[in-house]
């Protein structure tokens, strides 16, 4: 199964929609509810973070009988530092950001922690991919 | 605790989808942080939060939370309440600040999520 999804720059009124779309297919399919909060909360936090810190991108998101892969790729200004980006606490979050509910320096964290494969590939000026996976049991 | 006497408890209005009174809480988080609500599991837990708009919603949704407090007098707006709504999510509006809701729960019983 597969879907796709629209992220558009700073549209914090609709930020979430993807992440929840996954939710609803997942709960369709039957899939385990640990599997689906995993899922969804690293999606959601990968989904907030192409609105909160670039310019909007894509969702792809793969679901097969083994595993959930997901692809979040976004036209931004790209992480300098991923080694301090991954970091709990560090957050360049703007104010507007704040106010919206974000900019703990969580979010990094939690797809990891929420992940069984993260990959980040990063370029300073053109954009940020992340991908990733979730095994089913 | 039930949803009703929570609501009770803190001078709340209940708005949103309606309580579910065989939702058993025993548990609260306070945070207008969103990432650090999905940091925990939410079973049988109440977010109590100063955060009034959609990603409040959004996050509760992701988090699997039922209830939700809103403190410190904030308006959910038609758009708020009806992604609740559509969510079943009960949302608890309340004047009191969110250190006073805490401390009236804390007392009541209701457990910190660590
Ligand atoms: N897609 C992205 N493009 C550019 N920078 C990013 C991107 N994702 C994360 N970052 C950078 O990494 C930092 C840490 O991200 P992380 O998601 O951990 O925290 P946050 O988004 O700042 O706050 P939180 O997720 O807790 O609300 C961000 O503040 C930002 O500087
Ligand atoms: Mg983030």
């Amino acid at each position: 199964m597969h879907y796709t999804f629209d992220i558009e720059r700073g549209n914090f009124a609709d930020a979430g929609q993807a992440s929840s779309s996954v939710k609803r297919a997942l709960k369709h399919l039957g899939v385990d509810p640990v599997s689906i909060k995993r899922t969804v909360v690293a999606l959601f936090e990968a989904e907030i973070n192409a609105i909160a810190h670039a310019y909007g991108g894509r969702i792809d998101v793969d679901i097969d009988d083994g595993k959930i892969v997901m692809v979040v790729a976004d036209q931004g200004p790209g992480i300098p530092n991923i080694d301090l980006a991954m970091q709990e606490g560090w957050s360049t979050a703007s104010p507007q950001v704040r106010e919206m509910g974000y900019g703990a320096g969580m979010g990094l964290p939690n797809i990891k922690k929420n992940t069984d494969e993260l990959k980040i590939e990063t370029e300073v000026g053109v954009g940020t991919t992340v991908t990733m996976t979730v095994y089913l049991a | 605790m039930k949803i009703s006497e929570i609501a009770k408890l803190i001078d709340g209005e209940l708005v949103g989808a309606p309580a579910d009174d065989t939702y058993e809480v025993r548990k609260a988080f306070a945070s207008d942080l969103m990432s650090d609500v999905l940091r925990f599991s939410m079973e049988e837990t109440v977010l109590i939060t100063g955060l009034c708009n959609n990603q409040t919603m959004r996050t509760s949704e992701m988090s699997d939370l039922r209830v939700v407090v809103i403190g410190r007098d904030k308006q959910p707006d038609e758009e708020m309440l009806e992604l609740a709504e559509e969510l079943d999510i009960t949302l608890i509006k309340s004047r009191y600040s969110i250190f006073k809701i805490s401390g009236i729960l804390y007392g009541a019983g209701i457990e910190p999520l660590y």
